[in-house]
């Protein structure tokens, strides 16, 4: 399938979805888990351009997320402060902007994590990217502006944009950036940089000595990916309406954006895709029945059971079994 | 087997490396090489395991820094350069271990140094079309033609050393650089890696020869250049370079 295609195709599955939850589901409480689930969608198929495609394990999820949800606190509160130092009355601003600037600082961090880290290989890149989420914690905790450890109560504005309530809107907002995370992934993958990218994957001399840019590349997968990262987390705070440092770095963000593509396949942009609706839906659902100290306990399980029979995900177990079947 | 044709350099210098130096830590890997390369020749490199020849060939791809000297290639400093600067200029090389991108076929591997070292020159744009031709002739020259559509893991040792060469040489380089290219081959699969070599040099690639296989060597070069333990110890043709008294020292002892 060509790109435009994909791109139509996906856009259009992406608004059927909205359309028809929002017609036969009316249960607030559906938007509240389906939420969780499609975001996982974005954050995995970001972890998964830099894990997945380029080959390095990030485990810093949380520190590009939060970071996203925090520069959505710091655009919340700046009416309020331009209004008490300037005098000046400010409109509130929207949270498609914020989004985008969530992304943005995201993205930097990315940048700039990369240039820091990216000579490290392997275990050493997981663990200063680990080390990241921990000192972005550490700012976050001491900066008095957006709540410290205490965290910061965010009121939603009390009409959402589109019809409906604002749980509603951020399902729809959030729908719509898994719809740009799975395009943009998908067209990673069929171009030239998909293609640096898994050379440096498989070898990164042999790509240098093949005339890859491999530092270019890097960096531009860092970016994309904690960009996209950032934008996951900016709706955040209206979602939990409570924001603090200890649930929004949580290490669950950065064990599930890991579990869900290597669960679902890490070469491809359906794996992550299927990781997150399988985990997350499986998550939501044992929080409601059985227990929410459950989750981390499942995704441990079934990331073992994976990485013992299937390593390459059910994207690989499927192309192994149609391989089987078409000798 | 083509003879040996002595001097088929143009005359013309196409590398020139004075002084050059590498260390690691207090271990003194390569001390004051200097070497001339002319353009067209192919030139072997010899000598005991641990000489510092790989190192000299990993310091002028860009794949090591190397802490003193200069290398000028056609006629640019490359000091500071790396290593996929340097493939873009001209300088290619073979891993002395084969490494493969193992996750994609044999055409996808050869596609990658046509995106980004042919397209990347300037004035210089194939065409989606052209780069499947050009991958299909590349892999044909080195007969792996028939496995164009199967991974790294399904080839034999020798095929694995033509993929190796094939995308090597699909940089269109100026100047290739063989490590150890037949290194655990039988007798007939070295003369078919000689066989690619000698077409490559003819075609005008300058060629370095990284190899322990005297009679390989022997039979390839126009010039033979003798490593011990970081200096250069003999360089000329290669029937003088062999009978010189330190290459008999260094490889048969006093």
């Amino acid at each position: 399938m060509r790109n435009g295609t994909f791109w139509l195709v996906i856009g259009a599955v992406g608004l059927a979805f909205i359309v028809l939850t929002r017609l036969f589901l009316t249960n607030e409480y559906f938007y509240f888990a389906g939420y969780v689930v499609i975001e996982y969608i974005v954050l995995s198929t970001a972890w998964n351009i830099l894990g997945g495609y380029t080959g390095y394990t990030n485990f810093g999820t949380g520190a590009f997320f939060a970071s996203g949800a925090y520069s959505s606190a710091v655009l919340h509160k700046l009416p309020a402060l331009v209004h008490s130092t300037f005098g000046v009355t400010m409109m509130p601003i929207p949270l498609p902007v914020m989004i985008l600037v969530g992304g943005i600082v995201s993205g930097a961090m990315g940048l700039g994590t990369g240039y820091l880290t990216l000579r490290l290989r392997g275990v050493f890149f997981a663990i200063a990217t680990l080390a990241l989420s921990i000192v972005v914690q550490t700012l976050i905790v001491n900066w008095d502006f957006v709540g410290g450890s205490r965290g910061i109560y965010i009121i939603r504005p009390a009409l959402a944009p589109i019809s409906g309530g604002y749980i509603q809107y951020l399902f729809t907002l959030m729908t719509i950036l898994a719809v740009i995370a799975v395009g943009i992934a998908r067209s990673i993958e069929r171009s030239r940089l998909g293609l640096g990218l898994a050379s440096i994957r498989d070898d990164e001399l042999a790509a240098e000595a093949s005339g890859v840019p491999t530092l270019r590349l890097k960096l531009v997968a860092t970016t994309i990916s904690g960009a996209l990262m950032g934008m996951a987390g900016a709706p955040l705070p209206y979602y939990v309406t409570y924001l603090d440092p200890a649930s929004s770095f949580n290490l669950a963000y950065a064990v599930n954006s890991v579990a869900m593509p290597v669960i679902g396949g890490m070469t491809s942009w359906i794996g992550p895709v299927i990781g997150s609706i399988l985990l997350g839906t499986i998550q939501q659902v044992a929080t409601v029945t059985i227990s929410s100290a459950l989750n981390l306990l499942i995704v441990g399980v079934l990331l073992i059971l994976f990485v013992i029979i299937a390593p390459n995900g059910i994207v690989g177990l499927v192309r192994s079994w149609r391989r089987k079947r078409d000798f | 087997m083509a003879p040996v044709d002595l001097g088929s350099g143009t005359g013309e210098t196409l590398l020139e490396v004075t002084g050059l130096g590498k260390r690691f830590g207090g271990f003194v890997a390569l001390d004051g090489i200097d070497l001339t390369i002319a353009r067209g020749e192919r030139l072997g490199l010899i000598g005991p395991n641990g000489s510092g020849k790989s190192t000299l060939v990993n310091c002028l791809c860009g794949t090591l820094h190397n802490e003193t000297g200069t290398v000028i290639f056609a006629g640019k400093p490359l000091n500071g350069l790396i290593a996929h600067e340097r493939t873009r200029m001209g300088l290619a090389r073979s891993f002395q271990l084969p490494k493969p991108f193992h996750s994609m076929n044999l055409i996808d591997n050869i596609r990658i140094p046509l995106l980004y070292t042919v397209n990347a020159r300037p004035g210089h744009h194939m065409t989606d079309a052209a780069i499947a031709e050009r991958c299909e002739e590349l892999l044909t020259h080195v007969n792996l033609a028939d496995k164009a559509r199967r991974r790294p893991r399904d080839l034999t040792q020798v095929e694995m050393r033509k993929l190796e060469l094939a995308r090597a040489v699909a940089t269109q380089p100026t100047l290739l650089f063989a490590d150890e290219a037949m290194a655990g081959l039988s007798h007939s699969e070295i003369e078919e890696i000689l066989a690619v070599l000698m077409r490559l040099n003819e075609e005008g690639i300058t060629i370095v020869l990284i190899e322990h296989i005297m009679s390989a060597v022997m039979s390839f070069s126009t010039r033979l250049m003798v490593l011990v333990a970081g200096h250069k110890i003999a360089d000329g043709p290669p029937q003088e370079a062999i009978r010189n008294p330190e290459v008999e020292r260094a490889y048969l002892g006093e």
